[in-house]
């Protein structure tokens, strides 16, 4: 059996001398799952990102298909595509220029980077705009670039923190869609930060937390199941005391 | 990391860092237009007031214009490379950041490579200035121009890692203005950029050792003696040593944590 795409266990965290943002946090993302990580505003999921991202680094554990990140983290790294909250295109490079330079990041170059560029610009309905500055981009575009830059080398794991910030409804279905396409399609699992709960769909699975601790795992039906409600804005709202937020 | 990755890498941060230099014209014109200024006005002001004697490694007397071209290019490199480093931690950059630091390559060889990358295009705009320097009768030996880019190389370096390092020392670090007026500006007055140290030396024997020891003069006069095809090696020793003190402090207390705290103002 093939090991998790993502394994987080006991994992803490506080900034400076602080109360801790995150709590012996532990969840599970399968291999080839659509996982929605819940949580309103302060949780601690950006925390939990930057952690996961090893951008900061806590204590407990983070396995990245079967790679421990602290020990392995090259390896672990290079099977993660990553779609930040804020944007992080360069606006005055073309939306190639953009790719190229995340190429180059994972040791892809030459004709081997031109292809998979071309590729993934293609297979998210964005290859027509490949010589365009992303300044002239829609904000749903600039999103779909980052996804592409994402995927580009073959990842295993896609982390997005929450990537439809800004989009309007259109965009914002279409990225959804996009990447639950992708998750069905192929070997990919996506770990998908959001305080919305209409982007999580029921055949989901879902990680719930509040206030840096998890309060809900499993698929969505478990989740609901286990809260004692009917759906999942209502165990959202039972379980962080606040009302669920839909766009 | 294979030899390869850790190549095209560089290569992708170098080309990045020149496409962004290029994009945004105004970018060189604001680099050299303050260095030009110093050279044009200045210097034309100040000529007859600062009289410079033979010293080494000129031969002859020389005009203000040519003992301040040297220091000018510190100028440049000075103020290139601590904005690139200082943005590395808090300015729009650190979107771009995370990119490199998400990628499966160790942290201090991607921020070597950015620091790199940084005073590779700092050092462009150095010999612009020195080509448009060369009709204001600034004419060092051509050879000199090629012997000087290691000299540019290792005081670019130095200033840059002097600039990460101060960014992950100061908590308080708003503003790019608040380190131009406590360090960039000091710096640059205190160090033989503008006048020879013997004369800083007739007027206070405790500001001399001051500017002595400031690692500025030491990249000054390094970038002096290399346009005229002479090696400092005091001052390559004191720049090297002050490069890998600022790198090995910078590298340690590097923490993302930090541009990500002032991004986000308290974090989540």
């Amino acid at each position: 059996m093939s090991p998790p795409a993502l394994l987080v266990r006991d994992l803490s965290f506080a900034y400076g001398k602080g109360s801790k943002a995150l709590d012996s946090v532990s969840f599970t993302v399968p291999a080839s799952s659509f996982t929605g990580l819940l949580g309103p505003n302060g949780a601690g999921k950006t925390t939990l990102m930057a952690l996961v991202t090893r951008l900061f680094s806590g204590t407990g554990s983070i396995e990245v298909a079967g790679r421990d990140l602290a020990r392995h983290p090259g390896p672990a790294l290079a099977t993660m595509g990553v779609v930040f909250q804020r944007p992080t295109l360069d606006l005055d490079l073309t939306v190639e220029r953009n790719l190229r330079y995340a190429a180059a990041l994972y040791g892809l170059a030459g004709r081997e980077a031109e292809q998979r560029i071309g590729a993934v610009l293609e297979r998210l309905g964005v290859a027509d705009r490949r010589k365009a500055p992303v300044r002239t981009l829609s904000g749903g575009l600039r999103r779909r670039v980052e996804l592409a830059r994402a995927l580009l080398h073959g990842p295993t794991l896609l982390i997005l923190d929450e990537p439809t910030v800004g989009l309007d409804i259109d965009s914002r279905r279409a990225l959804v869609d996009h990447v639950h396409a992708l998750c069905r399609e192929g070997e990919l699992a996506a770990l998908w930060t959001t305080h919305l709960v209409d982007e999580i769909r029921p055949e989901d699975r879902v990680v719930v937390l509040d206030r840096g601790r998890v309060v809900a795992e499993g698929t969505v039906e478990e989740a609901v199941h286990a809260a004692g409600c009917r759906s999942l804005a209502e165990a959202y709202h039972r379980l962080t005391g606040r009302p669920a937020v839909a766009a | 990391m294979s030899l390869r990755h850790a190549r095209r890498a560089f290569w992708g941060i170098l080309v990045r860092e020149l496409l962004r230099f290029f994009g945004q014209r105004e970018r060189l014109l604001a680099a050299l237009v303050r260095p030009l200024i110093w050279l044009f006005v200045f210097a034309a002001g100040f000529r007859t007031v600062l009289g410079v004697s033979i010293q080494p490694p000129y031969t002859t007397y020389v005009l203000y214009e040519v003992y301040i071209a040297p220091g000018l290019c510190g100028m440049i490199l000075l103020f290139s490379t601590m904005q690139g480093a200082l943005a590395m931690v808090y300015d729009q950059e650190m979107g771009s950041m995370r990119v490199l630091l998400v990628s499966p390559l160790p942290r201090w060889y991607l921020l070597a490579c950015k620091l790199v990358a940084i005073v590779l295009v700092a050092c462009l705009q150095v010999y612009v200035f020195l080509a448009i320097a060369r009709f204001w009768d600034v004419d060092p030996p051509w050879l000199g121009y090629l012997a000087a880019l290691p000299a540019l190389l290792a005081a670019g370096l130095m200033l840059g890692a002097l600039g990460l390092l101060l960014s992950s020392l100061i908590q308080q670090l708003e503003s790019f203005a608040g380190v131009m007026n406590f360090v960039i500006f000091p710096m640059f007055f205190a160090s033989s950029a503008l006048y020879p140290l013997w004369r800083m030396r007739e007027s206070s024997e405790l500001l001399y050792q001051i500017c002595a020891f400031n690692p500025f003069t030491h990249a000054v006069e390094l970038i002096r003696f290399a346009l005229y095809l002479e090696v400092a090696w005091t001052e390559l020793a004191w720049t090297v040593g002050w490069t890998v003190l600022f790198l090995a402090a910078a590298l340690w207390g590097y923490s993302p944590v930090k541009g990500f705290l002032a991004r986000t103002g308290k974090g989540e």
